[in-house]
């Protein structure tokens, strides 16, 4: 069900831009106005999911940790899995988020003849998402060639050690194969273990089966149908520096490629790919677990009226003396 | 209420705003538009009717195939003749027969690889030009 729907809503767009490309001859709107309200969505909508995590209230340290604590002096602390300091949450964080730490901890848990639980090891799923993420960002940093005049040298770099296999001629960019690869595996896994079939909604499928589609129509035109590169980069920096035009004799590919990236950027915010920014914004990985040496007092506590005994005894002491109940100040 | 982390957190996101809108602010007050390449050359110009290989159109997406399976034939199929989509015979011969006509090589070849970005390894071997941009 998810699966099929997913396929639909990305195929329905295949077909939408290519109906409008082809058909109705709606270039402008595909390759010029479709970028800016996908790129204000884009930015919009992180800024707000950003601004809401940040205004949400995280009274206390969350010490879900995968090591000690830092505590008495001859107790070794887990400085990276269990930080109490700044510096230690930085490392962490940023193993997190270049090493995926937490995914690296992933156990497969399997019921052996009767009681017996067993954990097993399974690092593929850290694996390829790492493979992923890391194909992905290399995939951006190379497409800034078409996004920028001059192209900075560290384009050149990225594409120099990206492409050092030749097919033919023409450099054959591994990161092309390992981000298809990557997004394959994430997907087959969604298909054939039963338990996370069973959890996949669209919105795990969609992201996916985007993902493959902009994939697929970027290898397509770079290694099997030719575009014209010149006039692709003429109608990028003509949208980036808000002088749009479309230039001629750009197929049909291109702009399924385009719009498919430009539903993604749109479609980035409302789905589960802000964990781009929430996984800064993680409250169980960004605070440092102090909750024992440092006292924190939750932040919206309003001042509280109390009525102390001393003053209770102010206001009653002579009842009291008169009930016969004893006091502290005569 | 106050939330002490906020200012962090403001700055992470204007530090994601400038990132991700680099394209933008990298590009102002470029003309953007793509390169004119050149087809003023003494051998284009001995031609009544200039014309390449292939349409112009094909030749701009593909032109790296193309010398690709020139590549091939040659080198491999020991091949020499190339006939094209309408009819006529050519040389297949990066140096004799394309950079015959685009002798040209920074007014044509680099003008467009260097707007997109592509560092091609032909010019490592096949007739040196002077090269001043890079």
């Amino acid at each position: 069900m998810g699966v099929a729907f997913s396929l639909a809503v990305v195929g329905v767009l295949i077909l939408a831009i290519t109906l409008a490309v082809e058909v109705l001859g709606l270039r402008f709107l595909v390759g010029a106005v479709l970028p800016y309200v996908a790129v204000a969505v884009f930015l919009g909508g992180m800024v707000y999911r950003l601004l809401g995590w940040g205004r949400s209230p995280v009274p206390f340290r969350i010490p879900t940790t995968g090591g000690q604590q830092r505590s008495l002096p001859w107790i070794k602390p887990s400085s990276l899995d269990n930080p109490s300091s700044t510096a230690g949450v930085i490392g962490r964080m940023a193993l997190e988020i270049l090493l995926f730490r937490s995914l690296f901890r992933n156990t497969k848990a399997e019921l052996h003849g009767g009681p017996h639980l067993a954990y097993h090891w399974e690092k593929w799923l850290w694996l390829g998402a790492l493979v992923f993420h890391w194909s992905m960002l290399l995939v951006v940093i190379r497409h800034l060639r078409f996004f920028t005049d001059p192209v900075p040298s560290f384009v050149y770099w990225v594409e120099g050690i990206d492409g050092f296999l030749r097919v033919g001629l023409r450099a054959l960019y591994l990161t092309d194969i390992t981000l298809l690869l990557g997004v394959t595996y994430l997907l087959l896994r969604r298909f054939f273990i039963p338990q996370v079939r069973y959890i996949s909604l669209p919105g795990d499928y969609v992201p996916l089966f985007l993902l493959l589609g902009i994939g697929l129509s970027g290898v397509l035109m770079r290694y099997f149908v030719g575009v014209d590169v010149a006039a692709v980069k003429e109608l990028a920096l003509g949208v980036l520096t808000f002088r749009p035009r479309i230039p001629e004799g750009i197929g049909v590919l291109f702009y399924i490629h385009w719009g498919l990236v430009c539903a993604l950027l749109a479609y980035f915010p409302f789905s589960k790919l802000v964990h781009m920014g929430g996984i800064f914004l993680t409250p169980t990985r960004n605070l440092p677990n102090d909750s024992r040496a440092r006292r924190h007092v939750n932040p919206w506590n309003y001042p509280v009226k109390v009525h102390t005994y001393e003053e209770y005894e102010e206001e009653f002491r002579e009842k009291m003396k008169l009930a016969g109940i004893p006091v502290e100040k005569e | 209420m106050k939330i002490p982390d906020m200012r962090y957190i403001i700055t992470g996101i204007v530090v994601f705003l400038v990132v991700m809108t680099f394209p933008f602010w990298y590009n102002i007050g470029k003309a953007a538009s793509a390169p004119q390449v050149s087809l003023d050359t003494p051998r284009i110009r001995e031609m009544a009717e200039p014309q390449c290989v292939e349409p112009a159109s094909y030749m701009r997406a593909n032109h790296m195939r193309l010398l690709e399976e020139w590549r091939d034939r040659v080198v491999r199929g020991g091949e020499r003749t190339y006939v094209a989509g309408d009819g006529k015979e050519y040389l297949m011969s990066l140096q004799n027969t394309c950079l015959d006509c685009h002798s040209n090589y920074d007014e044509f070849c680099a003008l467009c690889h260097d707007y997109a970005g592509v560092a091609p390894d032909c010019w490592t071997c096949h007739l040196e030009f002077p090269r001043e941009s890079k």
